[in-house]
């Protein structure tokens, strides 16, 4: 599964690269980076966006994890004592954990140091959202395709959708769920279907997110299925709700269209979203950590999680 | 339920849990009648797996009787009452990687497949007990587990064996297997195998059956050398001597032709400057390995020769000797096992009397006694070499 993010008409626009270099790098700067940090603006960093005019810059959630050491700073001790060993275990844990939770340092959008990272009061440019994602699943096109056409379907697999109702032979409406437990509603209409190839729809009237998006099913070469590429745009409206939505994908872009699509391959090859004990919420999951343990839950959380 | 857990490292706990659940509709319910503790388990309790949460159920090799199937297993693979054997990785059978049996890879069975592929570039199958970063499943060292994908992986045990015979089908017979199977075993070959745990004793039994002229176990617990030299096998000290040299002295100044390195990240090495600066720079996270037994394959085995890697690794290594691997030729193979492609097979060899896995069982202990097994394996007591346990 690979994904690319963009930030159109932004010179930060990066495509994701090979995100374990985070681990590779962390190896070789270590313990002795830590000297180079960069200091935080508090617990955020900023996206760069760029709108009509002139470029402006929007709040984003945990930048310097990028620009940091991911694996952060040394161990607390370096006696092997049992004590010692037991303290570095679970720095460890920790430490991987902020890895993953940090990005690819070459992968995604960042704040670059030393630019101008201000956001004027009130600012309300608008900016759009480019993402990218593509998978291969081990059905004929036509198969994939249909399954993604009877647009019902993608609330089954989409985290954010929460209903997709066919209202005419090409329109159809969307409900979905925003930041912060607001619903967003929009219509779309389907402008592009060609069968067993390709899909494209946008959002038409009023909506609160103007959205377009297309999918595209490649015969994969060796008879591994198909190839299912995905490219949906979002225009970020200003004011509030465009900074919600900026900060509500701000972390990892990529990563809800990534989720989407692995469990896209899983209902079609598998027949479900498959759920572990730490990770049970199928396409609710809204992140991956911090988990619950892995033991069978309880009937209460069973409930919860069923419900 | 009772359950072995993971509490923090070098802490493990006997805990009460609610019992499993179906989950997904092509899991199965199992009430485990023996498990056992991995030598991978110890990576978990030594703390140097990441993604481990306080409370994480160990145990990836277990065996028992089905109580419970959802309503998607395929009935004619699967039904209650059956006896079985669970392999370790979980594998859908669907997607491209199982299709190919390479069940280790499966890319479906994940769901922290995100996670994985920050580390690994790509996310790997899950695995019950062993982390989150596989998954977050919980593990067999308990009184039931729940087993999704349930048509694909158990193997239903019809004749009358012992769970000890058949137990180990679950992961270090075909973990050991796998490693000889890659070594390409020709007439006349020599293997060496670096670690006498359990895994390396298998590996070195495979070897043997695979048709090895010669097997040569290193190791530094006399007891586990004995063990191995009781079945044949020459065998090395690497506390009491030089490992390359002694190789060529064993092969006629030619190396192993082939290695297997059944160790993994947490080796200890002879020389006492070496071990302290892989472990200095373990601790200060500069390398995540400890990689002794792996450096002294690669620079051990003989032009053109094959290194294969069963041990467990986890992230990056330091002074990797690429000019040994480039330059002599070498082939690399390592991974998890694809355990469900080697089980059948396996058994039908252990009913033949060909392989008897039984012979690495050295403790068999009630559940509730997990943490003294982890104990005594983890600190070699008692000459420990493997831990069964009994609900």
């Amino acid at each position: 599964m690979t994904s690319e993010t963009g930030w159109t008409n932004s010179a930060a626009s990066r495509s994701a690269g090979p995100t374990w270099t985070t681990v590779e790098i962390a190896a070789d700067i270590g313990a002795a980076a830590t000297t180079s940090r960069v200091s935080r603006p508090g617990r955020r960093g900023r996206i760069r966006v760029a709108g009509p005019g002139r470029s402006a810059v929007l709040p984003a959630p945990v930048i310097s994890e990028a620009i940091a050491p991911p694996f952060g700073p040394a161990p607390p001790s370096l006696l092997s004592t049992r004590g010692g060993r037991r303290r570095i275990a679970r720095w460890y844990a920790g430490a991987v954990h902020r890895a993953a939770k940090s990005r690819d340092l070459a992968g995604l959008p960042r704040a670059v140091p030393g630019e101008d990272r201000s956001v004027p009061a009130g600012d309300t440019l608008e900016s759009s959202m480019e993402l990218r994602a593509t998978t291969t699943v081990h059905k004929e096109p036509l198969e994939v395709y249909e399954f993604w056409r009877r647009l019902d379907n993608l609330p089954s697999f989409m985290a954010h959708l929460d209903d997709v109702r066919t209202t005419g032979d090409r329109t159809s409406h969307w409900t979905a769920t925003a930041p912060f437990g607001r619903t967003v509603e929009w219509d779309a209409e389907t402008t592009e279907d060609l069968p067993g190839e390709r899909i494209a729809w946008r959002s038409t009237g009023d909506a609160d997110v103007e959205n377009a998006g297309s999918v595209q099913f490649v015969r994969a070469p060796g008879g591994r299925g198909t190839e299912v590429h995905v490219t949906i745009r979002y225009d970020l409206p200003g004011g509030k709700l465009g900074e919600l939505v900026a900060r509500y994908f701000g972390e990892e872009p990529h990563q809800a269209l990534d989720d989407d699509l692995r469990r896209f391959k899983q209902v079609l090859e598998t027949g479900e979203v498959v759920r572990s004990d730490g990770a049970p919420y199928g396409k609710r999951a809204r992140k991956e950590f911090p988990q619950r343990p892995a033991q069978p839950m309880s009937p209460t959380e069973l409930a919860e999680v069923d419900e | 339920m009772r359950a072995t857990c993971w509490v923090a490292p070098l802490k493990v706990e006997v805990r009460d849990v609610p019992d499993p659940t179906i989950l997904n509709s092509r899991d199965a319910i199992v009430r485990i009648t023996s498990t056992a503790i991995c030598g991978s388990d110890l990576h978990l309790l030594n703390g140097y797996v990441p993604a481990m949460q306080t409370g994480d159920i160990l145990g990836h090799e277990f065996m028992g009787e089905v109580v419970e199937v959802g309503k998607g297993v395929d009935r004619s693979r699967l039904k209650v009452g059956d006896r079985v054997v669970v392999p370790f990785p979980i594998a859908c059978g669907a997607c491209a990687m199982c299709r190919v049996e390479l069940y280790a890879g499966c890319e479906n069975s994940n769901p922290n497949a995100g996670f994985a592929e920050k580390l690994f570039g790509h996310p790997t199958a899950g695995i019950y007990g062993y982390s989150h970063l596989t998954g977050g499943y919980a593990g067999g060292q308990a009184e039931y587990a729940r087993v999704p994908f349930a048509g694909v992986g158990p193997l239903v045990i019809e004749s009358d064996l012992t769970d000890e015979q058949v137990l180990f089908l679950s992961d270090i017979l075909p973990t050991g297997y796998m490693g000889a199977e890659w070594c390409d075993i020709q007439d006349g070959d020599i293997v060496a195998v670096w670690g006498a745990g359990p895994v390396g004793q298998l590996a070195a039994d495979s070897a043997r059956v695979l048709g090895a002229e010669q097997v040569i176990v290193i190791d530094k617990e006399p007891y586990r050398l004995t063990m191995a030299a009781d079945q044949g096998y020459a065998t090395l000290n690497f506390d009491k001597v030089d490992v390359r040299s002694a190789l060529l002295e064993l092969t006629g100044g030619r190396g192993p032709d082939k290695c297997i390195d059944a160790v993994g990240l947490e080796a200890t090495h002879g020389s006492l400057p070496i071990a302290a600066y892989d472990k200095a720079k373990q601790l200060a996270r500069l390398e995540s390995e400890r990689p002794h037994a792996l450096r002294q394959a690669i620079v051990s085995c003989r032009p053109g020769g094959i290194v294969s890697v069963i041990g467990v690794y986890g992230g990056v290594v330091d002074k990797f000797p690429t000019g040994a691997w480039m330059n002599k030729g070498l082939t690399l193979k390592a991974g998890q096992c694809h355990a469900h492609r080697y089980m059948r097979p396996l058994l039908g060899m252990i009913e033949r009397g060909e392989l008897d896995p039984t012979r690495v069982i050295t403790h068999t202990l009630p559940l509730e006694q997990a943490p003294h097994g982890y104990d005594i394996f983890k600190n070699k007591k008692d000459s420990c070499e493997k831990v069964v346990l009994k609900t």
